[in-house]
């Protein structure tokens, strides 16, 4: 038990009417990286919404490092350790690299409460020293997001989850938009957090990501986890098998 | 600032290719409309727009019309700081002009002397209760307390029951409007105490209205406050997902805003000696304008109080070149409506540009 780092129990979300998802129960554990995979509106983000505290789950229980936790929105659960790079990046555009890196956790010269003075210097070295580590490539910290390429802005929130040293990072289709050398920096990175043993969820579509990067995949079909399976246990066509639905029923982990 | 030649990662950066910033652009359409005046006015009327062309007045610069300028729009340019804040977070404020109205009504009447010429004034509000000859720092709070009220009701309004700004504050402007002309039954108030009148003497609304644009300026660029203005009204979503909290930033903002706008009602009419049921009239699209023309997004997330200083220039350099020219004051609104949809039509095209060269 004590080295799992999240776990749901009987996970539920309704909108409405409409079972997003539907009694959950997800493991994580120390230095994991786990894939989330699945059809378009199988609950797979649903899922992540309910860890996060962006929502209110309908019902079920949430672990996260040996504590039940009770999030009330999103800046709890990062204060808890969870860092999350949110599928529509959760950047503003017109805002610089730095300014970015630290919104809503700005570092602070005199405290003032809303009106503190920034410490802007501190803010810049601290981000220059967060991309140099990522091996981000940024022409210009001090431009704007605006004008920066998908792939950019994808490091630059990935750069911003990773400089917080974090107990669990959620990465919500991080290369969906992005072109092929982009995609594999975003990769590069996510094998560098694999490497320093950080626990990772990735919610992707693409399977040949998924089969490079993680340890364990788990499917999400109608509200449900209908497939939980090691990497070396299944291939390709078995996890489309599932997303599909042509494969059903829960396939269940064996006690390793 | 060592490694400006170099960026992140090996790419190379050349800071001297940077952009301009939008309110370069604004100062140079100030710089060319002072400019056709001055042409036009040595063409047409063998005058001088800027320069002192008389002789028994000393001075390079005619003084008398940059200070009228100035001292013009230095009123709606107050309001216009607290309007230029609620845009950049990606709000609207339209009761700022009634607000105006409402607390110069109420503030006044806290600031009357008890006698005018030895008889007793004839408008004073609560002569009855013994409140004249007051210290001016009741009317100021008095002002200060209406400003952060109304303020507090739009914001509450907006962050809460997420209704649109424009709809919430349309309302607070009839409200607002409604209580200017209740308080005192449509009458006029009058005959401030000296301390009072002080505050609008001269060129006080200048003094006043550039301090709270260097101060604001400041805020908006080295602050918390600032930083999060800019982040909710670029992109509130990320704004709230990184732990902003939404709600208490907006009720904030509105209640500065309306704050700025009640001390504008305050030098008003401090400057004026009286209040009005009417004041204010129209003050809060006007301010909208001077930001929109010194290039403070509708859309939210850019702009700043330089520009929107400058853009208050713009405004004051129309509106004095038109009586400069001896044209009719239909003709400046005519114009002034083209400048705001034009300045509009500017930045959307400007935006267009920049999403395509990204």
């Amino acid at each position: 038990m004590s080295d799992i780092v999240l776990k749901t129990e009987n996970l539920t979300k309704h909108y409405g009417g409409v079972h997003a998802l539907q009694e959950a129960n997800f493991e994580l554990r120390k230095g994991e990286h786990v894939a989330i995979m699945g059809d378009n509106g199988a609950g797979k983000s649903t899922f992540v919404r309910q860890i996060t505290g962006v929502e209110q789950r309908t019902d079920g229980k949430i672990w996260f490092d040996g504590k039940e936790v009770n999030f009330s929105g999103p800046i709890e659960a990062r204060e808890a350790g969870i860092e999350t790079v949110f599928q529509n990046l959760a950047l503003a555009d017109d805002l610089d690299v730095p300014s970015n890196l630290f919104l809503g956790r700005e570092k602070v010269l005199f405290n003032l409460g809303p009106f503190s003075i920034l410490d802007r210097k501190a803010m810049r070295k601290a981000t220059e020293a967060a991309l140099v580590r990522t091996a981000v490539k940024i022409p210009n910290l001090s431009s704007t997001i605006r004008h920066m390429s998908g792939g950019q802005r994808q490091c630059v929130a990935i750069a911003r989850t990773a400089t917080f040293a974090s107990k669990l990072i959620i990465m919500d289709e991080p290369t969906a938009a992005l072109g092929v050398q982009e995609t594999a920096q975003v990769e590069n990175i996510i094998r560098t957090l694999k490497e320093n043993g950080e626990p990772l969820i990735l919610v992707s579509h693409n399977m040949r990501q998924v089969f490079d990067l993680v340890d364990r995949i788990v499917v999400f079909r109608r509200g449900k986890i209908v497939a939980n399976l090691r990497k070396q246990d299944t291939d390709g066509n078995d996890i489309v098998a599932y997303i599909t639905g042509a494969k059903t029923g829960q396939a269940e982990l064996q006690a390793a | 600032m060592s490694q400006t030649s170099h960026g992140i990662g090996g790419l190379s950066y050349d800071a001297k290719k940077r952009p301009w910033p939008a309110e370069f652009n604004v100062f140079l359409a100030l710089v060319i409309l002072v400019g056709a005046f001055e042409l036009i006015g040595r063409v047409f009327l063998g005058d001088s727009f800027l320069f002192n062309t008389r002789e028994n007045v000393s001075g390079i610069f005619n003084e008398q019309r940059l200070q009228i300028i100035i001292l013009q729009v230095s009123i709606v340019g107050i309001i216009a700081i607290g309007v230029t804040q609620v845009i950049i977070c990606g709000g609207i404020d339209l009761s700022s002009g009634s607000v105006v109205g409402a607390t110069a009504m109420i503030a006044m009447s806290f600031a009357q002397v008890a006698t005018v010429n030895g008889n007793p004034n004839p408008k004073a509000m609560f002569i009855d209760y013994g409140w004249t000859d007051l210290p001016v720092i009741v009317p100021l709070l008095v002002a200060i307390g209406c400003g952060l009220i109304a303020g507090l009701i739009n914001g509450l309004l907006i962050a809460y029951t997420r209704i649109p700004p424009f709809i919430a504050t349309l309302g607070m402007m009839v409200t607002a409007r409604g209580i200017a002309k209740w308080w005192s039954k449509g009458q006029p108030i009058s005959f401030p105490t000296d301390s009072f009148a002080a505050i609008g003497k001269g060129l006080m609304p200048v003094v006043i209205f550039i301090s709270l644009a260097i101060l604001f300026q400041l805020i908006l660029t080295y602050t918390k406050y600032g930083k999060h203005c800019y982040a909710i009204g670029s992109n509130e979503d990320a704004a709230r997902m990184s732990g902003i909290k939404i709600a208490n930033h907006k009720v904030l903002v509105y209640a500065i805003a309306s704050i700025l706008a009640s001390l504008a009602a305050v030098v008003l009419s401090s400057k004026n000696l009286t209040a009005q049921a009417g004041m204010g009239v129209m003050y809060e699209l006007d301010a909208i304008a001077m930001a929109v023309i010194g290039g403070v997004s509708l859309s939210g997330g850019r702009g700043s109080i330089v520009g929107t200083v400058i853009g208050s220039l713009i405004f004051g350099v129309i509106i004095s070149g038109f009586t400069f020219l001896r044209l009719d004051a239909y003709y400046q609104e005519m114009v002034k409506g083209v400048i705001i949809v034009g300045a509009v039509v500017l930045d959307q095209w400007r935006q267009r540009r920049r999403a395509i060269g990204a």
